[in-house]
């Protein structure tokens, strides 16, 4: 920050003599709102995509008078509230595609109580006072959960202490005989407990969150109980059986990270590979703190009873108390970055939505070719801010539309946008994106060519009425040549036909 | 630091000579030694990472060995960790020194005390609660220790009078040392359990995980400052006079905020929207923010947009809170005749009448294009003039007080540079808090 910027003050002296008539403004969202602040309704990747109702925008051709960019108008948008990149939450894609999947793992949990309950209402509950415990550590765990957290994120401390139940085979010298069954009765018993005042707040639905808890406490109970029981970790040595614990744990964090890629898989249709990676990767943070906890907790209890929950319960309590603050600077990172996109649409250079439906279209189609976690960061920032170079035009560029310009042109604004994102302290990549998006393909770095294709795409079909995107990608791909890569095309073909993202007005 | 007084040289060579002689034992006690071997290398490990990742202090290593070595053997482990991890600031040699000899008289009164208290054999056969109680004792030795040093130096070193050095510094390290030392307590039960020091390691893991997410915490903060002050940038950029007017804005918010008794984040909140009131004007054409001369109505007009279209650019970020209503409403005045919705008296916002307040004083103070500076008093007296009318008197009486009591320094000049000091914008306040939320993860 210690250089002038030289691009904004280029412009400001250019501006300072000849200022151009504004950008004809796009069509006003005809949706008169007297309340300004619809934030919690305005987000796009969770309303059911077919519906037409909402924003039923004619974008016919721009208005040319400055005057409709009038008071009820950018009020009556969207407003871009970006979501963590969570494959559990980008919403019904297509949920016709194999249902089977998606029911597998409610009804599987849900039989799986059913049985448990069953055993346990046969023979009773073994040694109450353990069960009663291990009970108010999970339920606790659950109502100090709060609503907008990832799912992995959510309870840590309730699946620390589930774990631990299911891994106990000694409490202070002496063994248990809680079995598989009971485990399960007693974690689900109390997550369901616990999950009362979360959903009495209005936290939001539980039952994907009490399902894969089920699953894979049973899962780790499994392989440990029966054995554990029959006495055969009798004549282990100690430090072995600490491993044994941490490799218990370590499969059953890969068995959940399975259960969470299988069904976002199965509704998105995104690659299985890539998604199960980023959960795996998601893992490394707060899961392995929660299957460490697990275990310590498993092994204390064992050498100092009951009284060891409590005291091993708070280094997870202070995980999950900085996990919460990151998150909450995470979201609020994302909102400002946005809000900075925006800024060329407020100055009247681009049309208004545009930032976000290429961000939007963009994340799509980088998940299709297998992008995770930081790059779809990198790439979702850099679309958002793609066409913030536009802000040093001294003409602004006809609605907005770089794609039509001369390549040179295409290049200058890519590098005056690459120059304001280095300004605002993003990532260092984000800038590299923006700044490249206007090279030839084969320079680009991938998410580079994302940008590049979508935005094409995205002004290409948003003037062009119904059918309209047909006819852009088909001029994408003619145009393939030098400019877009196929690849990108042919994913970005994908993601338009999987729906939901067909029109470009909808966003 | 830069010129260290002889008599800070010898009280850091005071503190060693005391570290030496509470060393000085070693060879007679019988000390497991590849526990000491592992316990300092396990501390210098972490400790080296931490500090390259900006994290604060590894504790909860020395304490689980204060709570398992006789008292020289656990003040030896620390040695290592605290003569190699990096330092940050200069003279380097006589920090490294200094937090040795820290370390070592602090984690041997820990383990001193622990011992007294007949904690060994509690962790040996673990006599829970009982436990609770040396290691609770230990914990709070630790840490009057640590804090009886650090004032100590501020004193020599820093020149802080004696009677405001140790302020604070205790009641800010108990909580945090105290979760470090629950941390070295269970990874000591544990490292004298049959499961040995494997079992101790993985206590370790959910407190890296933490430091972890307090380090992202920290580099994604600084970034989103880096954001807004991008934001800021822009508008100051476009509309070329009022150079800084953002900056300063909320500086004066800040200051009437403060004035008013409201809390800390509260005030921030109000600097932000003093930051950011004039964000809009990103939409408005610069031809009419920079036009010499009259404007026509219809000019006047598109300039009184730019309220609403700051709203709708920041509407989205949550954080801002009542900064949002505040951008949107930084117009209107006491007797409704202004813009956007002409609200009246105490429909106004709180905080729109207190930006409203800070806009004008510092347009007055500042020079513009269509006319000079104005000295302090006469804002004021014309700001008490519109009091009733167009501004809320209770925030001009505050105003008033505040440059009584604090004088007004604006932080950038109206004619400097075109950039924006990069320290003064967001989260300056935050420093202290964040100095101690560093100490607890």
């Amino acid at each position: 920050m210690t250089s002038p910027q030289p691009q904004f003050d280029s412009q400001a002296q250019a501006q300072a003599q000849v200022q151009p008539e504004r950008a004809p403004a796009p069509a006003p969202e005809s949706q008169p709102q007297t309340q300004p602040e619809p934030e919690s309704q305005a987000q796009p990747e969770s309303a059911p995509a077919p519906a037409p109702e909402p924003q039923p925008q004619s974008r016919s051709q721009p208005q040319p008078q400055p005057e409709s960019r009038s008071q009820a108008q950018y009020r009556s948008r969207p407003q871009y509230q970006p979501q963590p990149w969570s494959p559990l939450q980008a919403g019904p894609r297509s949920t016709s595609r194999s249902p089977v999947v998606l029911l597998l793992v409610p009804v599987g949990a849900g039989l799986l109580a059913l049985v448990c309950l069953a055993a346990v209402l046969w023979s009773g509950l073994a040694e109450r006072p353990v069960a009663l415990a291990f009970g108010v550590l999970v339920a606790l765990g659950e109502i100090i959960r709060r609503a907008g957290t990832e799912a992995r994120e959510a309870a840590p401390l309730g699946a620390a202490g589930a774990l631990a139940y299911a891994l106990l085979g000694d409490v202070a010298g002496q063994p248990t005989h809680h079995g598989v069954a009971q485990t399960v009765t007693v974690v689900l018993a109390a997550s369901l407990l616990g999950s009362v005042p979360y959903i009495a707040r209005g936290g939001g639905p539980v039952l994907d969150h009490l399902a894969r808890r089920v699953l894979t406490v049973a899962f780790a109970a499994v392989c440990f109980q029966p054995l554990s029981n029959q006495g055969a970790f009798r004549d282990w040595s100690g430090p072995a059986y600490a491993l044994l614990l941490i490799a218990l744990l370590a499969l059953t964090a890969l068995c959940d990270a399975v259960l969470a890629a299988a069904p976002a898989h199965a509704r998105t249709g995104w690659p299985f590979g890539p998604l199960l990676r980023e959960e795996l990767r998601g893992m490394v943070g707060i899961t392995s703190a929660v299957c460490a906890t697990g275990a310590v907790m498993a092994l204390a209890v064992t050498v100092a009873g009951l009284w060891a929950l409590p005291v091993f319960c708070v280094p997870l309590l202070l995980t999950q108390l900085s996990y919460r603050r990151y998150a909450a600077v995470r979201a609020t990172y994302r909102q400002t970055i946005a809000s900075l996109a925006r800024a060329t649409e407020i100055a009247g250079y681009t049309p208004a939505g545009h930032a976000r439906r290429v961000a939007e279209l963009s994340g799509a189609v980088g998940r299709d070719l297998g992008l995770s976690g930081a790059e779809l960061t990198v790439l979702e920032y850099a679309a958002l801010m793609h066409d913030i170079g536009q802000l040093s035009l001294v003409d602004p560029v006809p609605a907005g539309a770089t794609a039509g310009l001369s390549a040179a042109e295409q290049r200058r604004i890519a590098l005056l946008g690459g120059a304001v994102v280095r300004q605002t302290g993003v990532d260092a990549a984000v800038a590299v994106v923006v700044e490249r998006q206007a090279d030839p393909c084969r320079e680009q770095p991938v998410a580079a060519r994302i940008v590049r294709a979508v935005n094409a795409y995205e002004e290409k079909a948003r003037d062009a009425g119904p059918g309209g995107g047909l006819t852009a990608l088909e001029e994408l791909r003619l145009a393939t040549a030098g400019d877009y890569a196929p690849d990108v095309v042919e994913a970005l073909a994908r993601v338009l036909a999987r729906g939901s993202l067909t029109s470009p007005a909808a966003g | 630091m830069d010129a260290v007084p002889a008599r800070a040289h010898a009280y850091v060579a005071g503190v060693v000579l005391a570290a030496l002689v509470c060393l000085s034992p070693l060879p007679q006690v019988h000390t497991p030694w590849w526990a000491v071997l592992l316990l300092a290398g396990l501390y210098a490990g972490s400790e080296v990472v931490a500090r390259s990742r900006l994290v604060g202090t590894c504790y909860p290593v020395l304490l689980a060995g204060a709570f398992l070595l006789p008292p020289p053997a656990a003040a030896l482990a620390a040695l290592p960790g605290a003569l190699l991890s990096p330092v940050a600031q200069r003279p380097f040699a006589l920090r490294r020194v200094w937090r040795a000899a820290q370390l070592t008289l602090a984690v041997w009164a820990a383990s001193r005390v622990h011992w007294g208290c007949g904690g060994r054999d509690a962790v040996v056969a673990p006599d829970f609660p009982y436990v609770l109680v040396p290691a609770g004792a230990a914990v709070l030795a630790f840490c009057l220790v640590l804090t009886l040093l650090d004032g100590g130096i501020r004193v020599f070193a820093d020149r802080v009078p004696a009677g405001r050095a140790w302020r604070g510094l205790f009641s800010g390290s108990l909580a945090p040392i105290a979760v470090h030392g629950l941390a070295g307590l269970m990874m000591a039960v544990l490292w004298r359990s049959p499961y040995g020091p494997v079992a101790a390691l993985l206590v370790l893991l959910p407190m890296c995980v933490a430091w972890w997410a307090f380090a992202q915490y920290h580099r994604e903060r600084a970034a989103h400052q880096a954001t807004i002050r991008a934001l800021v940038q822009a508008v100051d950029i476009k509309d070329g006079y009022t150079r800084g007017h953002s900056e300063r804005v909320g500086q004066a918010s800040m200051m009437i905020a403060r004035e008013l008794g409201m809390d800390d984040e509260r005030v921030e909140t109000l600097r932000f929207a003093g930051i950011l009131h004039d964000v809009g004007k990103l939409g408005v054409p610069t031809r009419l923010l920079r036009k010499d001369g009259p404007l026509t109505p219809e000019e006047r007009r598109v300039i009184e947009l730019h309220p609403e279209y700051g709203h709708e650019m920041v509407r989205g970020i949550r954080f801002l809170g009542e900064a949002r209503a505040a951008v949107l409403h930084h117009h209107e005045r006491l007797d409704g005749s202004g813009y956007p919705y002409g609200l009246v008296g105490d429909r106004i916002p709180e905080s729109a009448r207190v930006v409203a307040v800070a806009d004008a004083f510092d347009a007055m103070t500042s020079t513009r294009s269509y006319s000079r500076a104005r000295p302090v008093a006469a804002a004021v007296e014309e700001l008490q003039r519109c009091a009733g009318a167009q501004f809320d008197p209770r925030i001009v009486r505050a105003l008033v007080r505040s440059l009584g009591r604090h004088g007004w320094r604006p932080a950038v000049t109206a004619d400097g540079t075109p950039v924006v000091p990069a320290d003064v914008i967001p989260g300056r306040g935050e420093g202290a808090r964040d100095s101690v939320g560093r100490g607890a993860s």
